[in-house]
């Protein structure tokens, strides 16, 4: 018994280097599906990891709260709260910075660090150098990400206009901060490290130069284990509403966190969808395989049980097999995935400024993708070994009775006279096993789909850059002035050098609420016909603001169950000054639309009632607008503007960056043009990555489906097509009877690839979606195309591999031998 | 020794000389092992006689079949068939040439399961010059009533004769049949048997039998013994028996 079971052992590694191009090309498919969810398990998991370290060890505060002004005894105050841990006060303001050699002004957020070196909360880590040295007012740390774009070193100097006052400030030391992880300039869409800073400067220092003597103007607060959030936010904003208080928000509003989280639900939406599609296709793949890899061995099943083998000894045979081909496959798999999860971690690192990476390899995901790739295989074997171990011996020996085959109603009514013989085995053949047939199909569809869903983010990404810059928002340079300033600036922007013209916006922090839904933020006011930045409707057609009511974006809507007419509550955040009165505003007609009696009615704090007017297409963001005159009227705090959208001749540009970074009014500028370059160039990286790797994996499983196919159809026709090499038929006419059905199916799969591939791409888009952003599920023709072109070329490739084997069939050994 | 030349006899029906092998040795390799499978074979056939090839087990008899069909090729030797060498032509010149002039008929009949009797026949007449219509061929071998059935339906004589329709079917010159009966018992064998003599007759088409069956050398001509690779004897028939009447 020991020696007979060495014996099949050594048929099972002579069975596998015999088909070892098979054996490879199903190893390969299983790898890709085990690779797809290591790696983005893999590289989710890290993420998610190295953040949690970070935020643990650097204390990233819970809660955030910006305002005016308060004085610092208010700390005894609010660290009282219920629930709350600590309490960090200090001055956060932000500042245009000029550095030499760089034309475009760089917007500059200057946070101060405590002078009793004592950092309670968002504790930098210092990369290099030291902090800033307590009161000094010409020292300053910035953060790593700034001083490598524009290679600052300790000692360098740079400029900075800080309340008006432009001052040169020496670099002591280069820090990260887990507030910055993904550090963002005002009105950008991804970092522009150029552009913009973080700039730690002494507390008392900085509350000299901005007139904060013993005040200060943001707060950060971390809570205890098990605290109320919302209690403390609330807390907070009763607290803090007297000072200017703009709400308390939660990590979930802070933008490094909110990326971060965005970019992590997106890897997760990822290895949600994409590795369970590759897995399914892998097992399905081998299943269909193995089913058939073993009936051809029907005989020597037969003989086995002849010789006196049981039947779990004979299953356990092909078990082995089809568990050698899946280690393999496994094996691959986990190393790849290990591979490019670490690749794609590391990649994070250009995004995501982390001190550290932790690599996260959380043994079960290891676990379930072998689990999965076993099963599949196993499962498929014990299926294809069932049936042929349930024969007696004797007929298990014997040649199958030769496959029966009947006319179809198609062929009486003559509809294929026009086909050769030759073409006729090949449909007899399809039709004869619908069901093989119509899995071959399916997987082969199935590696399309899986090209489309790897393909296509391009053409969603395209669709809204051309949506959002180029038709949405046409400005060149958006400038957000330090505080709210008199429509009179708009003059004065329109004199800057080589400005063509100027739009200007209010924004204002509300808090909408519809029922149980409620969402913070901007409510921006705007000229009702904007040129620069327009609204578009779900059509992308221009929208224009009505003079009064609310125009909210897709997503608001949403979020806070709002259709046209719905009326929303807005309460004013942060330091409003305005009277709390009935006001009537000519043109608005009323709380309700169509109510033309009603008055739209300020109620205490702020609250009033807004109806909606419209809802627009945005992919960025959360916003809702309303005509500018309206907004003002509504907030009853004077014509007052929060800053400008300009459009401007570029042969004036120096002038004009030069003309701004001498104007203390201004906060922060941002640019359009080098935002979509920008953001082209991070999504390009961030896409261009993943997709090479998924599209490599797709093209593998799309080869690895039809060379499989071919193969296995080789096998089962070897027969026929020696036969046919002795009846004088050619080498290329012989191929052409396995082409021909390989090139049917393959074709029939290209529609339903199709259909697949948009379903699979909307399951991922529909997981991407956040406020932050949303993608447009957008697939173009091309793509379809290209995921097409790729399954056919795959189809000739194998076709070509088979060919050969089909001109190397031995004509004697298949003739001299029974079927 | 001598080497043995089989030459045309005397009274032999048909004329010249169809198929010319000379000297035809064949070895397969297989690391260490050498086999002659053929050592030294000269075989004379003439146009339109019926020759049986007799011998035990691994003497050679398929090995020759081979190539005369041009399935094949010797390690060295020659083998002219109508004034072309065989030895000489490509790989698609072979193809060329099994399809416009050799029939082979197998043990094992080798019909594609996926077509009729009347399409595995018109396979042939689709890609041969001067074919006979799949419906003559197979009334031929006496199975006219049965054109549209798919092997599957068909016994394993009558699947032997649509193989024997499928090879005549373009007026080869020769037809080669390497045991057609082995996997037939005495009745079937004998009408497969009858439809190879029918179709030597008929058509006058130069027939190859091999077999292991002794009785079945009476319906033949000539029959060559084969032994170690080499034929050893040729014996000419004064008369050639019907099938129907032979004993086995
Ligand atoms: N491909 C091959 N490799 C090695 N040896 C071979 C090969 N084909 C045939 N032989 C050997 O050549 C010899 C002649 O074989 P062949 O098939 O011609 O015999 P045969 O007379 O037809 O026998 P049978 O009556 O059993 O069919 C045998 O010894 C056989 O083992
Ligand atoms: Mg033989």
């Amino acid at each position: 018994m020991v020696i007979a079971m060495r014996m099949l052992d050594k048929k099972l590694v002579r069975d596998l280097v015999r088909m070892w191009a098979q054996v490879l090309a199903i190893a390969l498919v299983l790898a890709s599906g085990v690779t797809t969810l290591v790696l983005s398990v893999g590289a989710y998991q890290s993420l998610e990891e190295t953040r949690r370290a970070y935020y643990e060890r650097y204390r990233f505060a819970d809660v955030f709260a910006n305002l005016t002004r308060a004085p610092k005894r208010l700390e005894t105050q609010i660290a009282g709260i219920e629930g709350v841990g600590a309490v960090e006060m200090r001055v956060a303001k932000a500042a245009v910075l000029d550095i030499a050699d760089f034309s475009p002004p760089v917007t500059g957020l200057v946070l101060s660090l405590p002078d009793d070196g004592q950092v309670r909360l968002n504790r930098p880590y210092i990369r290099s150098g030291r902090l800033p040295e307590a009161q000094s007012s010409l020292e300053a740390a910035v953060n790593e990400a700034f001083a490598k774009a524009h290679g600052l070193k300790i000692g360098s100097q740079f400029g900075a206009i800080l309340n008006g006052r432009k001052r040169q400030l020496t670099v002591t030391g280069i820090l990260l901060s887990p507030e910055f992880i993904y550090a963002i300039g005002p009105g950008d869409l991804v970092p522009d490290d150029k552009r913009f800073a973080v700039i730690w400067m002494s507390q008392g220092a900085l509350e000299e130069i901005f007139d904060l003597d013993g005040a200060f103007n943001s707060i950060s607060v971390q809570l205890l284990l098990g605290a109320s959030q919302e209690g403390v936010i609330e807390r907070i904003d009763q607290i803090l509403k007297r000072y200017g208080g703009a709400g308390a928000f939660a990590r979930e509003d802070q933008t490094s966190h909110a990326f971060l989280d965005a970019e992590l639900q997106q890897l997760r939406a990822m290895s949600r969808v994409l590795p369970p599609i590759f897995l399914f296709v892998t097992a399905f793949l081998i299943n269909m395989t193995l089913t058939r890899l073993i009936a051809l061995e029907r005989e020597q099943i037969g003989l086995f049980k002849a010789l006196g083998y049981g039947r779990y000894e004979i299953a356990g045979h092909y078990v082995k097999l089809v568990l050698a081909i899946a280690a393999i496959g496994i094996v691959i798999g986990f190393g790849l995935g290990t591979y490019f999860g670490q690749g794609l971690t590391w990649l994070y690192q250009e995004f995501f400024h982390f001190p550290f990476l932790v690599f996260r390899r959380d043994p079960s995901i290891y676990l379930i993708a072998a689990g999965l790739s076993f099963s599949a295989a196993v499962l498929g074997a014990l299926r294809a070994v069932a049936a042929v171990v349930a024969l007696s011996p004797a007929v298990a020996m014997q040649p199958p009775v030769p496959p029966r085959y009947r006319q179809l109603w198609t062929e009486r009514l003559g509809l294929f006279r026009h086909f050769s013989q030759l073409t006729m085995i090949s449909l007899r053949h399809i039709i004869r096993w619908p069901v093989r047939a119509a899995l071959t199909t399916l997987g082969v569809s199935l590696a399309g789909a899986l090209l489309i869903v790897s393909l296509f983010s391009f053409d969603s990404v395209e669709h809204m850059i051309d949506v959002s810059f180029f038709l949405s928002q046409r400005q060149d340079a958006t400038l957000s002035l330090a505080d709210e300033r008199h429509v009179r600036a708009v003059q004065a922007a329109g004199n800057l050098p080589g400005v063509m013209r100027v739009e200007p916006f209010r924004s204002i922090l509300v808090r909408m609420r519809n029922g149980q839904y409620e969402k913070k933020l901007p409510i921006q006011g705007m000229p009702a016909d904007p040129a620069l930045l327009r609204l578009m409707d779900t059509a992308l057609q221009p929208v224009s603001l009505p003079e009064g009511g609310l125009v909210v974006d897709k997503r608001v809507a949403e979020l806070l169950h709002l259709r046209l007419g719905d009326v929303v509550e807005v309460e004013i955040l942060g330091g409003w000054r305005g009277a709390e009165r009935a006001v009537e505003i000519p043109g608005v007609r009323g709380a309700n639309i169509g109510d033309a009696a009603k008055p739209l009615a300020r109620g205490p704090r702020g609250l009033v009632n807004v109806a909606v007017a419209d809802i627009v297409e945005s992919y960025f963001g959360l916003s809702a607008y309303m005509n500018l005159p309206a907004l003002n009227r509504l907030m009853d705090e004077g014509n007052v503007i929060s800053g400008v959208h300009l459009s401007y001749d570029k042969a004036q540009e120096n002038a004009l960056f030069e003309k701004i970074k001498a104007t203390p009014a201004v906060a922060s500028i941002g640019l359009r043009g080098v935002s979509v370059a920008k953001f082209r160039e991070t999504i390009e990286k961030n896409i261009t990555t993943m997709v090479t790797i998924y599209v490599g994996l797709a093209v593998v499983v799309a080869f690895g489906v039809i060379y499989n196919s071919a193969r296995i159809q080789l096998s089962e026709q070897g027969r026929e097509l020696a036969s046919l090499r002795v009846l004088g038929f050619t080498k290329a006419e012989v191929s052409r009877v396995l082409f021909v059905e390989l090139g049917l199916l393959v074709i029939a799969a290209q529609p339903l690839a199709w259909v697949l591939g948009y379903g699979f791409a909307w399951l991922m888009i529909k997981g991407f979606a956040s406020d932050l952003y949303r993608i447009p599920l957008v697939v173009n023709a091309s793509t379809y195309a290209w995921a097409s072109l790729v399954v056919l070329s795959s189809a000739i490739v194998s076709a070509l591999v088979v060919r050969r084997r089909i001109d190397q069939l031995d004509l004697i050994a298949v003739l001299k031998t029974r079927e | 020794m001598p080497s043995l030349h089989v030459t045309k006899p005397g009274g032999a029906a048909g004329e010249g000389v169809i198929f010319s092998g000379r000297n035809l040795t064949k070895i397969y390799r297989t690391g260490e092992l050498e086999v002659r499978a053929l050592n030294g074979v000269d075989l004379d056939l003439f146009e339109g006689e019926m020759l049986v090839l007799l011998g035990p087990s691994g003497s050679g008899k398929s090995t020759l079949l081979n190539i005369l069909g041009g399935l094949d090729r010797p390690t060295s030797g020659s083998v002219i068939f109508k004034g072309h060498n065989l030895t000489r032509l490509s790989e698609s010149e072979l193809t060329a040439y099994r399809r416009e002039h050799v029939g082979f008929v197998f043990q094992f009949y080798n019909l594609i399961p996926s077509l009729t009797a009347r399409e595995n026949v018109g396979l042939v007449t689709e890609i041969a010059s001067n074919p006979m219509r799949p419906e003559e061929a197979l009334e031929l071998v006496g199975l006219g009533p049965r054109l549209n059935h798919f092997p599957s339906q068909l016994s394993g004589g009558e699947q032997q004769r649509v193989a024997i329709a499928r090879a005549i079917a373009k007026r080869p010159e020769v037809l080669l049949c390497d045991e057609p009966t082995g996997a037939l018992d005495s009745k079937t064998g004998i009408l497969v048997l009858e439809a190879l003599v029918a179709v030597n007759r008929e058509l006058a088409t130069t027939t190859a039998v091999i077999t292991h069956n002794r009785a079945i050398k009476d319906i033949a001509q000539r029959v060559a013994f084969f032994a170690d690779g080499k034929i050893i004897r040729v014996e000419e028939n004064e008369r050639q028996l019907d099938p129907a009447d032979i004993e086995w």
